[in-house]
């Protein structure tokens, strides 16, 4: 069983839908990549997932039950974490606090996952008592993401994670994600970096104007020339 | 030595104690600020609210011919405390969130909450009339005077008894307040949401009940601001009706939705108030033997006559508002 299946979601904001009947799936040991052109829809089928905007039709399926319209405090308990694309660190609140409020669902002790962020972001232990605003686009990333696995997830959503940084810390945050699908975390994403993503994406969607036009593994959708021409850039 | 029990007497003791009902004032302000984004004019009233709470606790008690080793305001203040908090989210589930339900701006929230004042303002005169009351009635108000004749002053420095319980109680409020802001997971959750709301959200962060106790702390402190205040001065239904400004003010001077910036801006602005209303001639006067004729000190040396104090808190306000408009705290531009 898939666990997030996202079936034919028609959704929006409240005036013309954005979502045109997209279809989403992956399986726990997958990484899902969304790419396609600016405003096909890609960060808006993960806010429909996440609850931040109105499913109209179809259906979200998280481990088969149906998720549609929960809201994020209801979400984060069963396992589903996100991380958008900006203003996605509490900039006057330490790293540390930072971290605890990924927890703030969980009432036993958050001590392990703490020590395993830190182990995953080692910079992030050495300014742990700092605030999160005076840290570099690097570093404030992976706050945003250590906070979102501090509710320890089963899938975790980032939206345009590489968004901003230099070349370096691109490679850095794609090495953590595989890193963090590698010990059990399924991870949905929407990149602009599209074939650096699709590389190591064992499932790929190709959206425009709200709808699936590819979908197949990585490899598949850089192997097409169709996708390579018209969404990858050659 | 007696200029300077003088000026001990009416500014560091008036200042201390008109700073610390600011402080605790503000702080409401500035957390309902930060957390639901709409300058809430009703506080003031609330403040009002909760005093009359604690009078009609403590003549109550009185009644009933109990006394007690501490003013019976300052017994009874607890109560009033939990009576205005609960009082608190009645007022913000019946008036607020039905229009942040609705997308209320900012602006919308603000004029409701003028309403509220209106309300509260009708509904405390409609059982307590317009009547100006002390806590006094029912029990003596003890003084403390510190004789420093063998300093050689003549007058001695004064505090009342409510006065030094007060300042120690704000003491204890803003350390409670410290604590929880920084230690509870709650509080945490609270900063979360005043930082950044969607993330907050996105966090799971429980925000109604984030909500909820942004107005218990607000409700609470308000109780205690209006109560000190009744009992430092006297009590009547606009009590705290001129105090809206001086509040703002000091919430704006640290920067909005801080809650240490509320805080220092309380201070800051009570101060600022008494010194800019003491007689400085009495430092002056001295100095006449010294002085040629039209260099005498006369009385009334003030920078500001006492019935304008208000203009200070006004004109704090307008220069931070053209010079920093964030606050001394840095806090959320409008």
């Amino acid at each position: 069983m898939p666990v997030i299946d996202v079936k034919n979601v028609i959704g929006g904001y409240g005036g013309a839908p954005i979502l045109n009947g997209v279809n989403v799936a992956i399986e726990q040991s997958d990484i899902g990549v969304i790419v396609g052109p600016n405003g096909a829809g890609k960060s808006t089928t993960l806010k429909a997932i996440f609850g931040l905007l109105k499913v109209s039709s179809g259906q979200v399926l998280f481990n088969g039950h149906d998720i549609a319209n929960s809201l994020p405090d209801k979400l984060v308990p069963l396992g589903l974490s996100f991380v958008p694309q900006e203003k996605n660190v509490f900039v006057s609140m330490t790293v540390q606090e930072n971290l605890e409020m990924g927890a703030f669902i969980r009432r036993d002790d958050i001590g392990d996952t703490l020590a395993s962020v830190y182990d995953m972001f080692p910079p992030l232990k050495e300014k742990r008592k700092q605030p999160a605003g005076e840290l570099s686009g690097g570093q404030r990333q992976m706050v945003a993401m250590g906070r979102a696995l501090m509710s320890q997830p089963k899938l975790l959503m980032l939206d345009e994670p590489s968004a901003g940084l230099s070349p370096r810390y691109v490679i850095e945050i794609f090495e953590t994600i595989v890193r963090v699908n590698k010990a059990g975390v399924a991870i949905l994403m929407v990149e602009q970096n599209a074939r650096q993503a699709l590389t190591f994406a064992s499932k790929g969607f190709v959206l425009a104007n709200g709808q699936n036009r590819f979908t197949g593994t990585g490899a598949e959708l850089i192997a097409d020339p169709e996708v390579a021409r018209s969404f990858l850039g050659g | 030595m007696d200029e300077l029990v003088f000026f001990i007497n009416k500014v560091v003791i008036s200042g201390t104690v008109i700073g610390s009902i600011y402080a605790l004032g503000a702080v409401g302000i500035t957390v309902v600020y930060g957390i639901l984004r709409f300058a809430n004019f009703a506080h003031g009233d609330v403040m009002t609210l909760g005093a009359f709470l604690t009078y009609v606790l403590a003549a109550g008690l009185a009644a009933m011919g109990m006394s007690a080793p501490l003013p019976l305001g300052v017994l009874m203040l607890p109560i009033s405390m939990v009576l205005a908090s609960v009082a608190a989210n009645g007022i913000d589930r019946a008036f607020y969130a039905p229009l942040r339900r609705k997308g209320a701006t900012s602006i919308a929230l603000l004029i409701a909450s003028i309403g509220v004042t209106l309300m509260l303002q009708g509904v405390i005169r409609l059982f307590a009339g317009t009547a100006t009351r002390t806590f006094y009635d029912f029990e003596p108000k003890v003084i403390f005077r510190v004789d420093l004749s063998a300093l050689g002053a003549a007058r001695p420095i004064t505090i009342t008894e409510p006065q030094l319980l007060m300042v120690i109680l704000t003491f204890l409020a803003v350390l409670a307040l410290h604590l929880f802001l920084t230690r509870s997971r709650l509080g945490k959750g609270m900063r979360a949401m005043s930082d950044n709301p969607d993330l907050a959200q996105v966090s799971g962060i429980n925000t109604a009940l984030v909500v909820r106790v942004t107005w218990v702390i607000a409700g609470a402190l308000a109780a205690m601001a209006g109560t000190m205040l009744a009992m430092d001065v006297s009590l009547k239904p606009d009590l705290a009706f001129n105090m809206t400004l001086p509040l703002f003010a000091a919430a704006v001077v640290g920067g909005l939705g801080q809650p240490y910036g509320a805080i220092a801006g309380g201070f800051l602005v009570g101060f600022a108030e008494t010194l800019a209303v003491f007689d400085w001639s009495v430092f002056v006067r001295p100095f006449n033997a010294y002085l040629p004729e039209w260099a005498q000190a006369s009385a009334g040396m003030s920078l500001v006559p006492t019935e304008y104090k208000l203009t200070v808190a006004f004109v704090i306000l307008v220069i931070v508002l053209l010079v920093k408009p964030t606050g001394i705290f840095k806090g959320i531009s409008t």
